[in-house]
């Protein structure tokens, strides 16, 4: 049995590491709601450019001469996969379940005969993902959260990449796998296909100029429909590592939140195993001690 | 009273502006459009200049925005832009420091996929700059 300087350590250490778990469920928590501000900041452009994208492909067509990024290349055999994660641990099951639902996704279109590619995003899934799928990565992106939350260029980078990539004829298929916030303890993985652009469902609320009027486009549809589509893949990918961001944080409150409660109940039973081992310590003695005058 | 419009100014980070304006004149592509009320729907693309809100009859605020999308219908005008100040907020000495850096980006770049990302830079310096002595 553990002695009681043993216990009285271990209580100690309990303590200190509960201390640290608190302290960084406050901080996951500041920082969620700033994140989760800039993810609902960051939806009026998002819902804007889907409306007016829609319009145009509508306006557009199928048209011969509708841009590469809308009506894909035409095969669909080299896929992009782009991974969101978060570049720190400590956030329960966060990357974990991103790492899977990626490996999953890699393994199906690997049977069906595809070549697949994996952008990183984030220092963990590249760490997770490298051995297994090393040579499928053409890309890592690290240090995307800055001090100040995150940068939309940092999201026009990885948009850029993506976009030489294509041009290049690197992929056909491109989609992008991130947690979506739901609250701060719930995240849902999700695929989304970003090439070729996925016409969204419209949605019957549209005012009635909006959506039945007939627009004029300057300088066509063609040229403003080949400027908006790039511009697109920079603002779903910015809004995915919002998403991501926010869903991290909330994952790394609640995480840390359980290790705190748990630490708690953790010290409750070793403080409760310390008074029983003093207290037999005590009784032994006395017993000792009475059976040794009775024995006179 | 004045009919308006509302202009909705939007950047992919913030809702910028939503307010009631009389008339906005916008920096289109193919050149500058005025939006009065009640204008025929349209969808623009933008290049990078200035954006001049009136009130009164007179230029009310004026705001810089590098290039974007406009969209506009009878009752608003929607304007997607990737970055806009307002020009009393541009500094002399950094829209001068962003065009040499563009400069040089353009100098150095070496596939077209380079060249056209320095060459929108250069575009949006300049701009930049024109905005501020006009």
């Amino acid at each position: 049995m553990a002695s009681l300087k043993d216990l009285r350590s271990r209580i100690a250490s309990v303590k200190s590491t509960k201390k640290i778990t608190s302290a960084m469920k406050m901080v996951a928590a500041s920082k969620l709601r700033r994140s989760q501000d800039a993810a609902e900041a960051a939806r009026p452009y998002a819902d804007r450019m889907g409306t007016m994208l829609g319009r145009l492909a509508a306006a557009v067509g199928g048209s011969q001469g509708a841009p590469k990024l809308l009506s894909g290349t035409g095969k669909e055999d080299v896929h992009l996969l782009v991974v969101f994660t978060s570049d720190r641990g400590l956030c329960g099951g966060f990357n974990a379940s991103i790492i899977k639902a990626t490996r999953i996704k890699v393994r199906a279109l690997q049977a069906a005969g595809k070549t697949v590619k994996l952008i990183c995003v984030g220092r963990k899934a590249s760490d997770a993902l490298k051995r297994e799928f090393g040579d499928a990565i053409v890309a890592r992106y690290i240090g995307v959260e800055g001090k100040k939350g995150i940068d939309f260029s940092a999201a026009t980078d990885v948009a850029d990449k993506i976009l030489a990539l294509y041009d290049a004829g690197e992929f056909d298929v491109c989609s992008i796998i991130y947690n979506k916030f739901v609250s701060a303890i719930s995240q849902v993985v999700t695929t989304q296909q970003l090439v070729p652009f996925a016409v969204p469902e419209t949605d019957g609320q549209e005012e009635a100029t909006g959506s039945s009027a007939v627009y004029d486009y300057e300088p066509s549809e063609e040229a403003i429909l080949a400027d908006l589509l790039p511009r697109n893949v920079g603002v779903q990918i910015f809004g995915a590592m919002l998403e991501s961001s926010a869903s991290e944080h909330g994952a790394r409150m609640s995480a840390m939140d359980n290790a705190t409660r748990n630490a708690g109940d953790m010290i409750d039973r070793l403080s409760i195993q310390y008074n029983r081992s003093r207290q037999a310590q005590i009784t032994n003695e006395l017993i000792e001690i009475i059976s040794g005058a009775e024995a006179l | 009273m004045t009919d308006t419009t509302v202009l909705e100014l939007v950047s992919p980070s913030a809702l910028l502006k939503s307010e009631p304006v009389e008339m906005v004149v916008v920096p289109g592509t193919d050149g500058n459009f005025g939006v009065l009320p009640k204008h025929s729907p349209m969808i623009s693309t933008i290049r990078p200049g200035v954006i001049d809100i009136y009130a009164g009859g007179k230029v009310s605020e004026r705001i810089f925005v590098a290039g974007g999308v406009a969209e506009v219908n009878p009752e608003r005008c929607t304007i997607l832009a990737e970055e806009a100040v307002p020009v009393s907020d541009i500094k002399a000495d950094e829209a001068q420091a962003r065009l040499e850096a563009a400069e040089a980006d353009l100098k150095a770049a070496t596939t077209a996929h380079d060249k056209a990302n320095a060459e929108r830079a250069f575009d949006v310096a300049r701009a930049l700059i024109a905005a501020l002595s006009n």
